[in-house]
């Protein structure tokens, strides 16, 4: 089934929800509306997606996004991808592990680390990183530390056991680089 | 002074619950794995799991990287099973760049995605029996066979288990005669070593006893929580995406999908055998039809020694294939430059854990070394 069809079906079931088509998936435009749709989807008789495969977020510099891959184990069809965006700055989507257990690890996934929000999951923490991690590591803006450069306050510590310091190493923690543009942060077209 | 030991109205001694760690360096969590159990005596109440102590980010990596230049890193996933990681990343990029992959190849790819199958229930059943408490002998007995096959994976790809063997649109190397010869060479012993297995193995009195009806898992709760892999089918799911998908050229072979009835950590061991069998089904039928030709497609032609010019077009993509552990999927979002803007690995092993706490509750410690050995975890790929 298209993502065409799937969109009018649920414009009948779902009527609140405003959807829209994107490369083959629907965008669901209002993040609130994901519970009634996602429970449409599970619960209508042509289609009946009873299996979240992969739940993952990605990074779009002006918004955040979540991606759903559901299939039907019964009927055998899918993937019917779903997509909610979200602004970077306090992020929130309903939490999908009323519906789907499977997704209680990836939302934990995904909130390490993009930082989404999932409301009502029930416990939701970081999953890979450390507890007291600051910061995002997969998103566009996230700056690693430079493992390379001493701070000023190892060189004091150094002064202080009295181990030498070369110049050179001294110099770049007071004048710190400027950190190198891996990569143009230009987002695809959506 | 005298002590009084006061007994409760029911008569049994006040108790209290007992927080412990099995793990990170515990040798029955099969690497650095934690379990946060909270016991009553010696049975379990709750049980989260705790991983990351093996995160290295592999999708930012790879995001960082050409997109060739992340095949060798998806070994180093489930390195038990490289051949299918190089598989699920070569469909997906395929996928997206709509290449066509040449007949030999799709044939070679589904022989050293079959025989890793073969390599991962070999070695999973005889760890199994090592949480059992038969230590070393049936891995020993496992790890001979195991040790055949991957002196083919190191004749044809150059390495036993860091493979890196597939490429976009074909595969790297030709299969020489001689590999072809040792490969029916262990297509044809292997089902005497498994009813060998077998024999030891499935009718014995003590795994009966301590594998049936316990971490029984229910088919309602295995599709809610994303369970995939022969975990889905011990527990009576018929869903397997080699026949669902057909992805590559599975349609060509005659195989059956071994289901399990109740779902407890005895049927995991039962399916994992049969599935072998199948496999060695889908082995014959693949050495017999294998067509010669080339093993590259064209239109990869000028990016085999110039990889970093490679540039899918812009769009995304999402592939998955039935890995030994369940279904491994890819994800990529591609910008039109060398690097994928989104690389994202839905890891069956990671979300496979999702149910553990489930299974082990109310079971003993014991027991729940025995239901996270069936649940067949590779912290290569839970943690990426």
């Amino acid at each position: 089934m298209k993502a065409e069809d799937i969109r009018a079906k649920l414009e009948k079931n779902v009527p609140s929800a405003k959807i829209k088509v994107v490369r083959d998936s629907l965008l669901v435009e209002n993040p609130a509306d994901l519970h009634n749709v996602v429970l449409a989807l599970k619960s209508d008789s042509d289609l009946r997606l009873d299996y979240l495969s992969s739940l993952t977020a990605s990074d779009f510099v002006d918004y955040l996004e979540t991606v759903y891959h559901l299939y039907s184990i019964d009927k055998r069809i899918g993937p019917v991808v779903l997509r909610v965006r979200v602004k970077r700055d306090n992020p929130k989507i309903p939490s999908l592990v009323a519906i789907y257990r499977g997704a209680e690890f990836q939302e934990r996934e995904a909130y390490d680390t993009y930082g989404i929000t999932y409301e009502g999951h029930p416990d939701l923490r970081r999953i890979f990183m450390w507890e007291g991690f600051e910061g995002f590591p997969m998103r566009k803006d996230y700056e690693q530390e430079d493992s390379e450069t001493l701070d000023k306050d190892d060189i004091e510590w150094l002064d202080r056991n009295g181990v030498k310091v070369p110049d050179e190493m001294r110099q770049k923690a007071l004048n710190p680089p400027a950190p190198a543009e891996d990569k143009p942060a230009t987002p695809p077209a959506s | 002074m005298e002590k009084t030991v006061t007994l409760q109205d029911s008569g049994a001694i006040d108790t209290q619950t007992l927080d412990i760690n099995i793990g990170p360096q515990h040798p029955s969590t099969h690497g650095v794995f934690r379990m946060n159990m909270k016991l009553d005596g010696e049975t379990v109440v709750s049980l989260k799991p705790v991983m990351g102590y093996l995160h290295r980010n592999h999708e930012q990596i790879a995001e960082n990287m050409f997109y060739l230049g992340s095949m060798p890193y998806t070994d180093r996933l489930d390195y038990f099973n490289s051949m299918t990681n190089n598989f699920v990343y070569a469909l997906t990029v395929e996928k997206l760049a709509q290449i066509e992959v040449p007949e030999r190849a799709d044939y070679i790819r589904v022989i050293m995605s079959e025989l890793t199958r073969l390599v991962n229930h070999v070695s999973v059943t005889g760890f199994l029996l090592n949480d059992l408490g038969a230590f070393f002998t049936p891995v020993l007995y496992a790890f001979r066979e195991r040790e055949r096959i991957l002196d083919i994976f190191e004749e044809v790809s150059g390495a036993r288990m860091m493979c890196n063997y597939f490429r976009f649109g074909g595969v790297k190397y030709d299969l020489s005669g001689e590999a072809l010869v040792a490969i029916k060479d262990v297509v044809s012993r292997f089902p005497k070593f498994l009813d060998e297995y077998e024999k030891l193995l499935t009718k014995n009195e003590i795994l009966c006893m301590r594998c049936q009806n316990v971490g029984i898992l229910s088919p309602e709760l295995a599709i809610s929580a994303s369970i995939t892999g022969p975990m889905l089918r011990a527990s009576g799911v018929n869903y397997d995406i080699r026949k669902v998908d057909n992805y590559s050229i599975y349609d060509r072979f005659k195989f059956r999908v071994p289901l399990g009835k109740v779902g407890d950590v005895y049927d995991r061991y039962y399916v994992r055998i049969l599935e072998m069998r199948e496999s060695l089904k889908i082995l014959e039928q693949a050495l017999k039809e294998i067509p010669a030709g080339e093993i590259m497609a064209k239109k990869m032609a000028p990016f085999v020694k110039a990889p970093r010019n490679f540039k899918p077009p812009l769009g995304e993509s999402y592939a998955r294939v039935e890995a030994p552990k369940g279904e491994l999927g890819i994800y990529i979002v591609s910008d039109g430059t060398p690097q994928p803007w989104r690389y994202h690995v839905r890891a069956p092993s990671f979300i496979n854990l999702t149910i553990l706490e489930d299974l082990c509750v109310g079971h003993k410690v014991a027991d729940a070394v025995v239901i996270l050995g069936s649940v067949d975890i590779v912290l290569g790929e839970v943690d990426r």
